[in-house]
């Protein structure tokens, strides 16, 4: 920490409106298990309000990144550095679907309730401020009407947005998002896109890991693209699109995107 | 009708014991019915039966350690083993349902073999049959069983009320459950342990053979109808405790096994539920 306190302290001194307020920084990280490196070297920072897309084929170590993004398991080396009293459990999750959900007896209100379980401590029971949360970001999302209806009767797209609504319950700042669009429709992909934007408009900082590339030069401001065991590219969209890497990622996924 | 009712209250009046295994019944498969929904959605329902013939296998080495208060062995030993299926099931080298069926099968043979070659009793299938299916041990309960089983199944059920949200949120999704800082691990703990204590409690009622039926049948039941999470939850403690007390009366009436008559009145009620979902239009 002791070598990056002035560049820290020089990016806490810059709150103010137009310049972005670091969150997160990532600073020569290896993530993996006891003795296997999945991936290292990994370099990035994330400011209020950016949209990060995080590309990489399967098996390059984007699970395990998200682990270590939540907190939910420590770097091998190098460090993740939360700014602004944030740290991982301030992060809304949108996880992937499991399979014990596809068949769960819950109402879509008592999900979305359980967002706010992190503020409650010891207390057992929801309080007034808790569901009246719960209640307007089912309403941001569209989704009061289905609030009694059980979830395992909506459709993918609906069931996304119950788990979206659940994740800003947690988290008012900064969204987490494991492939969100996973085995929904073409129709309702792009509305999830959309939602998803519209929250990024309002503010909310957005991490969202994907294959999808065309999604990610849509939305994204911020690329992170990691290859097997390292990271092969880090900037803007417009840097990526100007890259190597990204150059050649575009082609090669061109042809399915076409 | 009005003999039935007269036989009931004779049998109710005049042996305590009557009364005990009525009390003792309706607390236990309502404690069983609530952690019954977590543990089948959770896919843990063999984690109950594998449980309880551990929970076997303890009784087995207390019967042949002689010890007056059997509970204090085969307690420590099923929570233990509540604790180690668990680890196991997060651990590769063995698959979950692999270290459960070992387990299971592994302690229910050493608690046979043991009562076999150690018991001096002169029925000696006569109680493992009641071991295993609870036949007769619930007409035997003393003052003191049903104060423990009281004690047990306050502690269970507040527990349960206390955690009832974590305890869904862990059910629901774990991994959101951990990534907005509830320790996971320390709730599966708890449900395993809680569903410990509600096996070994069990045991006196319907026998180690038959607990994972009261767990899941009430669970099963109120998931074909109901369509949130509080409702199945009450639904299926609804269910189990009429279930019970309508096992219990019918036992004391027509002289059948108290276990098996619970359970027999679990699967009617199953069918019956499932029916009604498909001719409602409920199930997809």
């Amino acid at each position: 920490m002791s070598e990056h306190t002035e560049i820290d302290e020089g990016i806490i001194s810059l709150r103010n409106e137009s310049v972005p307020v670091t969150q997160v920084v990532v600073r020569d990280a290896s993530l993996g298990y006891e003795n296997l490196v999945v991936t290292e070297g990994l370099n990035f920072g994330i400011s209020a309000g950016d949209y990060l897309c995080i590309l990489g084929e399967n098996g390059s170590g984007k699970s395990t990144l998200i682990k270590a993004l939540l907190g939910l398991k420590s770097q091998i080396a190098g460090e993740i550095q939360w700014y602004g009293g944030l740290s991982g459990k301030d992060v809304g999750y949108l996880p992937q679907q499991t399979v014990v959900q596809r068949d769960f007896p819950a109402s879509v209100r008592e999900i979305v309730r359980s967002g706010c379980l992190a503020s409650m401590g010891w207390r057992p029971f929801y309080n007034k401020a808790e569901k009246q949360l719960a209640e307007e970001k089912m309403q941001r999302l569209g989704i009061s009407e289905f609030a009694d209806r059980c979830y395992r009767e909506l459709s993918g797209g609906q069931q996304q947005r119950v788990l979206l609504a659940r994740a800003l319950c947690a988290a008012k700042k900064m969204l987490l998002l494991d492939e969100p669009v996973t085995g929904l429709d073409p129709k309702a992909q792009n509305d999830l896109y959309e939602l998803i934007e519209g929250l990024h408009q309002e503010g909310i900082t957005i991490i969202m890991v994907s294959h999808d590339v065309g999604a990610a030069l849509k939305y994204a401001t911020h690329i992170l693209h990691i290859g097997s065991q390292r990271q092969l590219f880090f900037g803007t969209k417009a840097d990526y699109l100007q890259s190597d890497v990204g150059e050649g990622f575009i082609a090669s996924q061109g042809g399915e995107q076409a | 009708m009005i003999e039935a009712f007269q036989t009931l209250q004779f049998y109710f009046t005049n042996y305590p014991f009557v009364r005990y295994a009525f009390i003792v019944g309706l607390l236990i498969s309502l404690c069983s019915s609530l952690l019954g929904v977590t543990l089948v959605l959770k896919r843990f329902s063999f984690i109950g039966d594998g449980l309880s013939h551990v929970a076997f296998g303890a009784m087995a080495v207390a019967t042949v350690a002689n010890l007056t208060n059997q509970m204090a062995i085969v307690f420590p030993v099923t929570v233990l083993a509540a604790i180690l299926l668990l680890r196991t099931g997060q651990n590769t080298k063995i698959k979950g349902d692999a270290a459960v069926a070992m387990i299971s099968v592994g302690a229910l043979a050493i608690g046979y073999m043991l009562i076999n070659v150690f018991s001096k009793s002169a029925n000696v299938a006569g109680d493992v049959c009641s071991t295993l299916f609870g036949s007769l041990s619930i007409l035997t309960l003393k003052a003191s069983d049903v104060w423990l089983c009281v004690i047990m199944s306050i502690i269970v059920i507040t527990l349960f009320l206390l955690f009832y949200h974590k305890i869904f949120a862990v059910t629901f999704d774990e991994s959101f459950a951990a990534a907005t800082g509830l320790r996971t691990n320390a709730y599966n703990l708890l449900i395993a342990v809680i569903t410990a204590m509600i096996i070994v409690l069990a045991m006196n009622l319907v026998g180690s053979l038959l607990i994972s039926a009261l767990i899941i049948f009430p669970a099963l039941s109120a998931m074909r109808l109901f369509r949130s999470f509080k409702a199945v939850i009450i639904c299926s403690a609804v269910i189990s405790v009429l279930c019970a007390a309508f096992g219990i009366i019918l036992s004391i009436l027509c002289s059948t096994p108290v276990g098996a008559t619970i359970v027999c009145a679990d699967i009617v009620v199953f069918f019956v539920f499932s029916l009604t979902a498909k001719l409602t239009g409920r199930t997809e």
